[in-house]
């Protein structure tokens, strides 16, 4: 296959992705400035959440106040913000069409759908149960993408270009939001968290669709330890770390066979796992909470460079 | 022509219905009031969910559109049929024949049939072909031929395009669309079927690739890209093909062979279909400043390491001022009589056709000779006494540069519009394929003026398509 459409598959992917992740980050930075109960609290929640978003910098130049008119504009439509919900429907459109031919009808349906719906959205309707509900509706596009994908792609190479996409942004994503929280995280002399940190807790996971399941795995109340052991290395929780490299590597592997040949990006992939293979929470914290985040973001990075180097991405 | 009202493929004269459009009409009557409406709506939205759509140049409000459907479909007997298909065919070879010897020792014009500055001086000569020898010896593999009808038994080519004809996806999605609609007109007529286009144009692309390829050759579209106004097409084409969907950048050139950058390395192509201009091939030989083209891409073909569809250099053989010399052309390499009719043509550089023309220019067609799409043209009789003026100077500015036609009656077709069911003008593009043999897949792109007596049927002048039956005897 083309490298074009190798690098295509995989940003179509991320970019479906990243709209599912930006929906999910400003719905729980909605939530929790709604819950605020300090002074300024509302705007202090917005702004760490643009942070694990990585668009506060370019929210700063446009906005004075960070309020959830401003901001939830500024996340779903302005296109000056790369990652806004807007941006990554158009720029996966987009890639969508220039693989057109290397999509089914219904995965290209979806997104076309979806960007063509989105697109005759007016912002200045989005107010009050209007945000929640349209949130909830770019997660859906995400699942009917994944949806598409999976019971009508062949499984080829293009497969796996779209299957890699879809999870290192994935990762990049979790861990971005374990960092903006990592203090709250973090173990104290106290090992029952006060009102606060709960309200925290739960909001962490909530933004990872992890504050039902975590009761079914750890039969206990949230606590900093297992929600951190939970989205960084349990293996069947859908979007923690070690899930999300662990069908990263064995998709590489089958790359590796299809193609008979090991590449920069297995060895990069190889060393991410060495950050999560056999860990276990105590190194980690003991390591530096932060730190270990901070090295995964790096790392992943260089997955997708080592990726576009071993498949002629250009 | 011109003064008796149109001919219209429905109903005669008389108010009767014609008989290939018998089965149609009482399907038509047995329909509900608003099942016609409703069908118009459902197609609409089949067409934008498909992101069937086209980009019209200069229009800012919105970068795709869909061309209009119409839901009554336009229906030929299989007797029209064959005498079209024989007559088309006998052009696409006369045609091939003439570029074949136009870039070769040019007897044509030794024997001065055609006058030797028309095709030197022309801008759509390409002096990079002269005795290059493409696959089997064909020029033009992929050619649509503009048809129009103005009466039972009389059909004129307007135009024969050896380019890079556009539209077949349109045919392709019309019948889609159609069986989708109304799948119970399908169980009452013998509908020929178009279906087989996509499969037949890749035995065409294989049978063409170069002598020298070994094993079963790679196949490309070349697009310009994601902007341009037929991507659609280009990209619903090679998934058709099962072929790859290039962009100039995917391609490079080595050791006089292309390849493709893939995710295992370089991989040769054979064939490439391109939907480029000439000019924007490869910068190497054509326009340097192309970014769509791939260098030394012609230096690979003349070395006969890959085969372009169509061949650099076929718009010679479609130019609007060769026109005129197509039935010469069939005589000359044929030794037939045409079997379909041009379009009288006037040639402004004569003085007395010249002052023909002036005089009656409120009755005639002018079209710039490279004029495409409904661009840069007059038609008379829908035109004001300012426009006629304005082309009647550019006429003498230019004489060379104009070619005009009487205003022909273009047959007129049942269609849906806001006032229920009415007469419109449509014209023809049958879609032929020549390869190790000629396939005129019958039926093609039928298109429809949608405003009342308009005879401009261009999708970018606001035309709309109908699906075409070709029935089976």
């Amino acid at each position: 296959m083309l490298g074009r459409t190798a690098q295509n598959l995989f940003w179509l992917s991320r970019y479906v992705e990243r709209a599912e992740n930006m929906a999910r980050l400003l719905d729980v930075g909605y939530r929790m400035s709604l819950t605020s109960r300090r002074e300024g609290g509302a705007a202090e929640h917005l702004v760490s959440m643009m942070q694990a978003a990585e668009v506060d910098e370019a929210f700063a130049e446009k906005h004075e106040v960070a309020d959830v008119a401003a901001v939830s504009n500024f996340m779903l439509f302005d296109e000056a913000n790369p990652s806004s919900v807007r941006s990554c429907l158009l720029a996966a459109r987009t890639n969508a069409r220039s693989v057109r031919t290397a999509l089914t009808l219904e995965v290209w349906e979806t997104i076309n759908a979806a960007w063509l719906e989105f697109a005759a959205i007016r912002p200045r309707d989005i107010t009050g149960a209007k945000l929640p509900e349209l949130l909830g509706w770019v997660k859906q596009v995400s699942h009917q993408f994944r949806g598409a994908l999976i019971s009508t792609i062949l499984r080829d190479d293009g497969y796996s270009f779209s299957t890699i996409g879809g999870y290192v942004e994935r990762a990049d994503n979790t861990a971005r939001i374990l960092d903006m929280k990592y203090y709250v995280l973090l173990p104290r002399a106290t090992l029952v968290g006060g009102d606060v940190d709960i309200q925290q807790w739960t909001l962490i996971l909530r933004a990872a669709s992890a504050h039902r399941s975590y009761r079914h795995v750890y039969h206990d109340r949230y606590k900093a330890w297992n929600i951190a052991d939970y989205l960084i290395l349990r293996p069947e929780m859908p979007r923690s770390l070690s899930f999300c490299f662990s069908h990263i590597t064995r998709t590489l592997e089958m790359l590796a066979v299809a193609y008979d040949k090991r590449l920069p990006c297995h060895d990069a992939v190889a060393e991410v796992n060495a950050m999560l293979d056999g860990n276990n929470m105590d190194a980690i914290f003991q390591n530096g909470l932060h730190e270990f985040l901070t090295e995964f973001i790096a790392r992943n990075n260089r997955l997708t460079e080592a990726l576009s180097e071993s498949y002629n991405f250009y | 022509m011109g003064d008796k009202s149109p001919f219209d493929e429905m109903r005669n004269a008389d108010g009767s219905v014609r008989e290939p459009y018998r089965q149609l009409d009482a399907w038509l009557k047995e329909q509900p009031d608003e099942a016609l409406g409703l069908m118009a709506a459902d197609a609409e939205g089949i067409f934008r969910r498909l992101g069937i759509t086209f980009a019209v140049y200069g229009s800012s409000e919105a970068t795709e559109k869909i061309i209009p459907f119409d839901v009554i479909p336009r229906i030929i007997s299989a007797m029209e049929w064959r005498k079209l298909s024989k007559g088309i065919e006998q052009r696409v070879r006369a045609l091939n024949a003439f570029l074949h010897d136009i870039y070769h020792r040019q007897e044509i014009l030794k024997a001065g049939r055609i006058p030797e500055k028309l095709i030197l001086q022309n801008s759509a000569f390409a002096p990079e072909m002269m005795g290059l020898d493409p696959a089997r010896g064909i020029y033009s593999h992929i050619i649509g031929v503009d048809i129009v009808r103005v009466g039972p038994d009389e059909f004129y080519v307007l135009e024969d395009n050896l380019r890079t004809p556009s539209g077949v996806s349109y045919m392709l999605e019309d019948r889609e669309a159609m069986l989708q609609l109304a799948p119970d007109l399908f169980q009452r007529l013998k509908i020929a079927p178009v279906e087989t286009y996509p499969e037949n144009l890749r035995r065409t692309l294989e049978s063409v690739a170069p002598a020298n390829t070994s094993g079963a050759p790679t196949i490309a579209v070349l697009t310009p890209g994601i902007y341009n106004s037929a991507y659609f097409e280009h990209s619903f084409l090679a998934d058709q093909m099962g072929a790859q969907l290039c962009e100039g950048p995917d391609l490079f050139v080595d050791g006089g062979k292309v390849f493709m950058r893939t995710t295992t390395g370089p991989e040769q192509v054979h064939v490439i279909y391109r939907r480029i201009d000439d000019d924007y091939l490869d910068p190497l030989t054509f326009r340097p400043d192309s970014m769509l083209g791939v260098p030394g891409l012609f230096d690979a073909y003349r070395a006969g390491n890959v085969t372009l569809v169509n061949a650099p250099g076929t718009g010679i053989a479609d130019d609007k001022a060769v026109y005129t010399y197509v039935p010469e052309i069939i005589e000359f390499y044929l030794g037939e009589k045409a079997l379909l009719s041009n379009v009288p043509t006037y040639n402004c550089t004569d003085d007395d056709q010249r002052a023909y023309v002036l005089e009656h220019i409120a009755e005639l067609v002018v079209k710039e000779v490279h004029g495409s799409g409904g661009y840069g043209m007059l038609v008379g009789p829908a035109s004001t006494k300012e426009q006629q003026e304005l082309f009647k100077q550019k006429i003498l500015a230019r004489p060379d540069n104009y070619i005009v036609q009487p205003t022909l009656a273009l047959s007129t077709c049942p269609t849906y519009v806001d006032a229920g069911i009415a007469p419109r003008h449509v014209d023809l593009r049958p879609y032929v394929l020549v390869g190790d043999q000629i396939r005129i897949t019958p039926g093609g792109l039928t298109r429809v003026a949608l405003t009342a007596g308009s005879l401009v049927v261009n999708s970018s002048q606001g035309g709309g398509t109908k699906d075409t039956w070709v029935l089976e005897d």
